[in-house]
Order: C-alpha cells, then structure tokens, then sequence
C-alpha cells in the first residue's frame, strides 16, 4: 500500500510536468557551471538525489535516459518489458500488465495521465529511441544537459 | 490505396499496392529438424494465401527458427514473411538477422515486441528486449533507406524488405490503440497485421478512428482471423495467450453447437462470417488467417469466405537469387 501523499503526486502529472519544466530551466541554466565543475563531480551528488526522489516517486529504474515528461509522467521502464514507445498487444481486458496480473500496465496509466498534461501530454505519439545500455546507473540529469544521452539522434531522426 | 513504387518487390507487396484483397496464413515452425514438416505444413497453405508468415518462437515456446524456416520457403518457391521478435535478441542480433534474412531471398517483415517469456514452457530464460517493435522497425528502415547501421556504420548493400508490424485493437488501451498505429506508421510500417478479430464492432471502431486519421493510406491494414476448434481452445486461447478477446457470445456459440465436430464446424462459420463482414470495412485490404496447428482448417476457411482464386505470381527461387538444392523442387512442388 502506497502512503497517500505519493500516490496523490503520482496522480498529478500536470503538477509533475511543471516541475519537470522548471527543473529543466534550472538545470540549463546551470550547465556552464556544471561543465567547470566537471560532469562526473555533478553525477555524484546527483546520483543520490534522483535516487531518493525519482525512485519513490516513479518506481526509477536509473537507466539514465530519462524521458518521463514524454512517457504521461509515468517511468517506461517499469514495464516488464521495457517498452519505450507504448504498450504491447498483451495488455488484459482490465487494462492490467501482462507479465504480472496484478499490475495496472504502466502504458495504460501513461496515456490516461498524458491526456492532463497540457504541455508534454502529445510528447507520448514522439517516437523514443534505443536505450544506450552503458547509461544504466548513471544520473539522467547529467546525461541530459551534458547531451551524453542523445548520442545515437544522429542516425536515428529521418 | 497507398500505390506507388514497389520497395521490396514481394509478392505480398505487389498484390496489396495493385489493390486487391490480399490473404496472408500463419504457419507455426515445427518441433523437428525435419525439413519435410516445414514443407508439409507450407503446402497446404501456399495455395490458398499470397505469403505464408512464419513465427518467431510464438508465445515463447521454441521451434524451428523463423529465419531458417523462412529460408526453406524461399527454396521451394513459397513467399514467407518472417516475424522477428526483440524477445530473445539484442540490437547487433537483430541487425545481423536483417542482413542474413534479405540475404536468403526473405523480402517480407514483420517486426513484433514478442510474447513474454513467461508465456512459454521455459520461463526461466532471460528476457531480452532491448529495442521495442518500434525501434526495431524504424532500425530496418534506416537499414533500407539510409544503408546503414544503426551506429552509422555503412552497409555494401542494403536489405530491401516490404516492413510489417502488429497492431492490437482489441485490448486497453483503446482510445490510444489508432495513434499507436500511427507511431508504426511513422517509424516505418508499410503493412499491418491485426491480433485475432472475434469482436467486429470493435474493429469497426478502430478502423473508424484509423480512416479518421487518414492511416489507412498510408498503410495496408490485414485483420487477423482464425477458427476456434472448440469450446475448449477458446477458453486457453482467453486464459493463456495473451492479447486475445474472445466476447461471450462467440464461446456461447461454439457451446450451442455441441459435439466436438459441430463445435469445429462452427468455428469454421463464424471465422467465414467475420471474414465477410471485415472485407466490407472501409479501410481493410486483406486477411491474416491464423490457426495454430489445423493449416488444413485455414484452406477450408479462406475457401468457404470465397477468397479463391488467388492472383497467384510465383516467383521462381532462381529470380530471388537463391540457389537451393534440386530435390527442394521436388519436395514441395509449387502449385499455381
């Protein structure tokens, strides 16, 4: 059983994605200094934050590519299958996973919660690309703005 | 519908952009190293359908490979489309599979998430998932467009396939299920194959919102379609196989019909109905007649829905560059 403030704020992306966008105009801002500083020293005080925040919150998996306010707030990786770009053609007649019953599908939830997002909600029909594996573990908010985690676009966009 | 110039130049292709109805049949590799039983299966169907798809390991329980399977098709003549699944293999594997696919005269894709392993009979494996269909797609198509791979290293000479994917109308969530089709189309379908269809209204609704949204000409929509062979079968296929909805009223119907064999025939004419009212559904160009294990069934069923003759075009394994054994010919004599 999840305490009520988590469940509620997990229930409220149109307040999850304002935070997001501030953080992002935040994290900006602050990439001249982040690159003086140096990436790595950054990813370590970051590494613990997200954890206390994006794990509770998201159920983070720490794949470091994080793409939430695309994905209706709600962390793609919890689906068994990591699906990235929606969900699969398993989902039960109760909108529940199906690799575990008991599990509402994440997809299911994403699409619900992408409807009340008047800013990133049509991010959700935005094609994702393949994960780059070697990220797992590291702070997404460093790969971000230090552009770490868009190394593949090149040949991926048309 | 979606005319225009040939991408692959399969035979699926040719009859789905010349605007007929095309019909497609699931043939499910065998247990066996056996050649034969490839062609055995392969024969029945070749007749009655213009490409035969071959699973890749369906519902996580193994077979024959649907790379090699596909390839003993081409060898005798058929024209296979393969399914490939990002369950049990990584980027660099799938690449690979692209390659050697074209390579062995394999023209037709489709590109699936795949069954979980816990589907199976080994749930014990690990499951791979490394790209999703979409990105497996979009992954061919760069391959097929840009002549690359995906870390943009340059390809000598790139793989023409004519690229599928699945879609599933028929579970949650609906609303989203269209523009889920839509992402496919955009990462790089050309043609799609729909889970089983038992529940037609809901498929109209579907097809309503993807005519809507001007999909359908972008992309040649085939409805899944199959027999129940009985009561029983429908209640595993509702239980076990995930992505299947099978209403009341079509297991109602089955129990009505009473003996094993009124219940066979009574799949049979509720697959023929279904077939008859998807052909009239704006936006639908063809059928995917799937019944796992009764190929004989899936004759009997493209047969009575008056879907024979096909516009047959063989294409002769020598045209495909493919040099098989002699005696090939003569295990599975292709039939015009």
């Amino acid at each position: 059983m999840k305490r009520w403030p988590v469940a509620m704020l997990q229930d409220s992306p149109q307040l999850l994605e304002w935070v997001y966008r501030c953080t992002a105009f935040w994290f900006r801002l602050l990439n001249p200094l982040w690159k003086r500083i140096g990436y790595e020293r950054v990813a370590r005080v970051m590494i613990p934050l997200e954890i206390v925040t994006k794990k509770p919150l998201f159920g983070c998996q720490m794949c470091g590519q994080c793409t939430l306010h695309s994905t209706g707030m709600t962390c793609p990786m919890t689906c068994p299958k990591n699906l990235r770009n929606g969900p699969c053609g398993g989902v039960r007649a109760d909108g529940h996973c199906e690799v575990f019953p008991d599990m509402p599908c994440v997809w299911v939830q994403a699409y619900e919660r992408s409807l009340r997002m008047p800013i990133y909600g049509p991010e959700i029909h935005h094609i994702q690309p393949p994960l780059d594996r070697r990220l797992e573990g590291s702070s997404a908010w460093v790969n971000w703005v230090s552009g770490r985690a868009h190394a593949l676009e090149m040949v991926w966009d048309d | 519908m979606t005319e225009g110039k040939l991408v692959a130049g399969s035979r699926l292709e040719r009859v789905l952009r010349s605007g007929r109805f095309a019909v497609t049949a699931e043939l499910n590799p065998p247990d066996s190293a056996d050649p034969e039983a490839v062609y055995e299966r392969a024969l029945v169907l070749a007749e009655v359908c213009d490409a035969i798809n071959v699973t890749d390991a369906a519902s996580a329980r193994v077979h024959m490979s649907s790379i090699a399977a596909c390839a003993l098709l081409v060898r005798a003549g058929y024209e296979p489309v393969l399914q490939i699944t990002c369950r049990d293999r990584n980027r660099i594997a799938l690449q690979g599979d692209l390659l050697g696919a074209a390579a062995l005269g394999i023209r037709n894709v489709l590109c699936l998430t795949g069954d979980d392993v816990g589907a199976g009979d080994q749930p014990q494996a690990k499951r791979v998932f490394d790209l999703d269909s979409i990105q497996l797609l979009r992954m061919a198509r760069i391959m097929r467009e840009k002549g690359v791979f995906l870390s943009g290293r340059r390809l000598d000479v790139a793989p023409k396939f004519f690229l599928g994917a699945a879609a599933n109308p028929f579970v949650p969530p609906y609303e989203w299920r269209p523009y889920r089709l839509a992402k496919k189309v955009a990462a790089g379908a050309e043609f799609i194959q729909t889970q089983l269809c038992f529940d037609v209204p809901r498929l109209r609704a579907f097809m309503a919102k993807v005519c809507d949204i001007g999909l359908h000409e972008r992309v040649f929509i085939l409805v899944g379609v199959g027999p129940l062979k009985s009561v029983k079968t429908a209640e595993y296929m509702r239980r076990r196989v995930p992505g299947i909805h099978i209403p009341d009223e079509i297991v109602e119907r089955l129990r009505k019909a009473g003996s094993a064999r009124g219940q066979r025939e009574e799949g049979k004419r509720i697959c023929v109905e279904i077939i008859q009212q998807v052909k009239d559904i704006p936006g639908v160009a063809g059928v995917h007649v799937m019944a796992y294990a009764q190929e004989e069934l899936v004759a009997e069923v493209i047969e009575e829905a008056g879907l024979l003759p096909r516009p047959h075009r063989p294409t002769p394994p020598s045209a495909v560059g493919v040099k098989g054994p002699k005696d090939n010919q003569k295990l599975a004599p292709y039939v015009p």
